[in-house]
């Protein structure tokens, strides 16, 4: 084994990131690595390049043990990574960058006439002929990316990491970098993958390692792992423990419709989609981490504004440029990040929950702060937040009741369509169940919800029909008895082949 | 070609365009008089300006070069007044101590991860004190290796003086180039100013270049402020008061991102030929009022960032345009 990595644990304050992981690169294979959000996967890469310090382990490459701590260090071992976003300086020349910190020199002064014609071998190796006297932002992201695995490979040349590294390319320049990391294979590197999109991970990998939840689930040859078999690891459940939904009566279909999206797209975001969703609806959006669920979301609240379709309920067209303008036409989001995204967490409950009621009504009219306090208590005790007080500030408070402030804020705008992006992320069993119980509760009043989640349980349980999004298309649409978790799986693993048929 | 390089020859183009209209009207202007005039006169400002531009290029700022000036001309008048001291002697120390003052900067900034310009807005202040404290009036410089060294001068055809320091200038201008183009030092500092966290990833040692750095920049002020002591012969702790912010003025002109990772050590020169140009034609004129400088510096100071920010908008839109 070119690099073998045991029992790597790395916790980080209230998570265990990394739980005894076993890893293992050979010279010449190309090793998927993958998981949904919080796998590991991240935490991995980055204690084998040095970003963080392992706490408990062993990491040995070529049968010595290695302990690096830059990401420099890591890279003089032999470790070479590239990134999602290209870690290269657009403002340099694509010599100067292939070059950087081993330029040839003479009398003490950079060669450049021999910086140029090594940049040039340099490329030739993998089939490019640019010029490198260019800037290196003047040319496309998958060139930038295939110059950042040269560099990477000319200055480690044993073990190469790659990050997501096609994450924002199109086919074609997904099939040139395939070409590079094939023809790197060839020359006996040991590349680590990491990808959301299977269709990249049978095209390209020999073996596959699946992590969840720190663990590492299994490794194995990528010709004896299925898609289904694939998915049921990353995602945890097997099918046979089916689980039957409690609206899957087959209440879609006595729903008025209330909202039409129709060719709502986005370039490089999600393709054009329709959806109708009714009052009092559930829709569910299933898929992998990074498949073009949270994609759709945005572009229906207008945190990225769609590029085609257009979006229209009973009385015309509606406005959905910003979240400003969805807000208005009565939309609300919950996004996935809480901490980040939703809530401001040195600010009270109150102030929290007034903040969306406040900004809508305009800074010149403030509410009168009884008003706040009525309203503040009134959902304190509707949601059954559990706080000691509505003054607390709200990052004191538990995951779930922090997402019940976030929907408490929402529902205190009276939306009549709420997204809820991973609402019970982070959130200990019963409060799950309890977010769950409120959706139902909303929805019986007529508020109709899109929901996110990569737990295929919570959908079935909740949702009156499943969205499922693969590859940045929505693929499939199950409704009534057909919301089943064994369904949606089938759904998320088939290929473009059969896609259509499910 | 290269998009970089546009704000150069931008620079460029609108130096020879005003020498043109300048000549148009002052046939005179194109003289080797006025040109030698032009060098000696700027001299100070173009050294001080190369020890910006590099600062610039790496993503920082030094506000603290003109109170240097100052202080170097002081610090070598009381040095040659008070003691027997050879004026080479005075210089060597003042480059060490404005070499060490520019380190110290660069070690603060680096090590308490202070912005660029607050250390060095201190640095203004204390290099000021420093020369009160040296003295409050003018002192006139009579050593007569001062006068040598003033008097020295090369004839050019045409009874023009490519002076001493206008040489000096030119010279510094080179070493700069050398230095900001052709050494590892030098892309480092591009790396810098292009983006910090991938520089660090890239293997830039980022200490030891922002210290460089503003040593480099302490260097030059100090050479500045022999070459500008040399040039009023005398050392004034109220000289030279906001000179560092002309020297940012000549570094933006000539084309130097200001935000840093983008520009030439040679467009500095021509910054500075341009805000020396401009003086001339109103000395030329005679019934403009000096103020106008100014304001001619400030539009073109406007043209060029606005100029910077067209040129980044386009570089993205046909990014864009190769991508879809």
């Amino acid at each position: 084994m070119l690099l073998t990595v045991r029992t790597l644990t790395k916790a980080f304050p209230g998570t265990l990131a990394l739980d005894g992981v076993d890893f293992d690169l050979a010279a010449g294979e190309v090793h998927a690595l993958l998981g949904e959000n919080g796998a590991g996967k991240s935490t991995l890469i980055k204690c084998l390049t040095g970003a963080y310090l392992r706490d408990g382990g062993a990491m040995a490459l070529d049968g010595q043990p290695i302990d690096p701590r830059s990401t420099v260090e890591a890279q003089d071992l032999g470790i070479g990574t590239v990134y999602q976003e290209v870690n290269l300086l657009p403002n340099l020349t694509v010599a100067q960058n292939l070059m950087f910190g081993r330029e040839p020199r003479r009398w003490g002064l950079i060669h450049t006439a021999a910086l140029r014609t090594e940049a040039r071998a340099l490329l030739t190796q993998y089939g490019l002929d640019i010029d490198v006297d260019r800037d290196l932002g003047s040319y496309s992201v998958a060139i930038q990316q295939i110059i950042a695995i040269a560099r990477a490979a000319a200055l480690s040349g044993k073990v190469l990491i790659l990050d997501e590294p096609t994450a924002s390319l199109d086919a074609r320049e997904v099939e040139m970098v395939f070409d590079v990391v094939r023809g790197l294979r060839e020359r006996g590197l040991g590349i680590a993958f990491v990808t959301h999109f299977l269709d990249q991970v049978y095209a390209l990998s020999d073996r596959i390692t699946v992590l969840r939840n720190g663990r590492k689930v299994v490794t194995e040859r990528t010709a004896d792992l299925g898609r289904m078999a694939l998915i049921e690891h990353m995602l945890g459940r097997a099918l046979e423990s089916e689980v039957v939904g409690q609206s899957a009566e087959g209440a879609g279909a006595t729903t008025q419709p209330m909202l039409h999206f129709s060719g709502t797209g986005r370039a490089g975001a999600i393709e054009p989609f329709d959806l109708d969703v009714g009052r009092g609806e559930v829709v569910g959006l299933a898929g992998l981490l990074g498949s073009g669920r949270t994609e759709s979301a945005e572009l229906m609240f207008g945190v990225r504004p769609a590029q085609t379709g257009a979006a229209r309920d009973a009385d015309g067209p509606l406005d959905l440029s910003s979240p400003r303008a969805a807000i208005a036409a009565g939309f609300g989001f919950a996004p996935e990040d809480r901490k980040t995204d939703g809530i401001v967490a040195d600010l009270s409950i109150r102030e929290n929950i007034i903040l969306g009621l406040q900004a809508r009504q305009g800074w010149a009219k403030p509410i009168p702060r009884s008003e706040q306090n009525r309203i503040a208590d009134d959902y304190i005790r509707r949601l059954d937040i559990r706080t000691s007080g509505r003054e607390k500030p709200i990052g004191d408070l538990s995951g779930g009741n922090q997402q019940k402030v976030v929907l408490a804020r929402w529902l205190a705008m009276n939306p009549r369509f709420l997204i809820l992006d991973e609402p019970t992320r982070g959130i200990d069993v019963g409060a799950h169940a309890e977010i769950l119980r409120l959706i139902h509760d909303l929805t019986d009043a007529g508020l109709s919800v899109l929901i996110i989640s990569s737990e295929i349980d919570e959908l079935v349980a909740v949702a009156d029909r499943v969205i499922v999004v693969r590859d940045r298309r929505h693929v499939a649409e199950l409704s009534g008895e057909r919301v089943t978790a064994d369904q949606i799986m089938r759904a998320i693993a088939a290929t473009d082949a059969d896609g259509a048929a499910a | 070609m290269n998009t970089r390089a546009l704000p150069l020859y931008a620079t460029i183009a609108i130096f020879l365009i005003a020498y043109l209209l300048c000549w148009l009207q002052f046939p005179n202007i194109l003289s080797t008089r006025v040109i030698g005039n032009l060098l000696t006169d700027n001299a100070y400002l173009g050294i001080v300006a190369v020890g910006m531009t590099l600062v610039i290029l790496s993503g920082g700022i030094d506000l603290s070069v003109g109170s240097v000036i100052a202080f170097s001309g002081v610090f070598i008048a009381v040095l040659l007044r008070d003691t027997g001291l050879h004026p080479m002697i005075v210089f060597v120390l003042l480059l060490l101590l404005t070499t060490a003052f520019g380190a110290a900067m660069g070690f603060l900034i680096h090590r308490l991860m202070m912005p660029a310009f607050i250390v060095t807005l201190a640095g203004m202040f204390l290099a000021r004190g420093a020369a009160y404290m040296l003295t409050i009036d003018s002192v006139p410089i009579n050593d007569p290796f001062y006068q040598t060294l003033q008097s020295a001068y090369w004839l050019m055809p045409g009874k023009g003086r490519l002076t001493l320091i206008g040489v000096l200038m030119l010279l510094t201008v080179m070493a700069g180039m050398v230095i900001a183009h052709r050494t590892r030092f030098g892309t480092s500092v591009y790396a810098m100013g292009g983006g910090e966290a991938t520089a660090r990833l890239m293997g830039v040692r980022q200490g030891r270049t922002i210290v460089l750095v503003y040593a480099f920049s302490g260097l030059m002020a100090g050479l500045s402020g022999i070459v500008f002591s040399l040039y009023t012969g005398s050392g004034y702790p109220l000289a030279t008061v906001g000179t560092e912010l002309t020297a940012i003025a000549a570094v933006v002109i000539g084309g130097t991102l200001l935000t840093g990772g983008a520009g030439y050590m040679f467009g500095t020169l021509i910054g500075v030929l341009t805000m020396g140009l401009l003086q001339t034609y109103i000395v030329f004129d005679g019934t403009l009022s000096s103020w106008w400088t100014k304001i001619v510096i400030g539009i073109l100071l406007l043209a060029f960032i606005l100029l910077q920010k067209g040129l980044l908008r386009l570089t993205r839109g046909r990014l864009q345009g190769a991508a879809s």
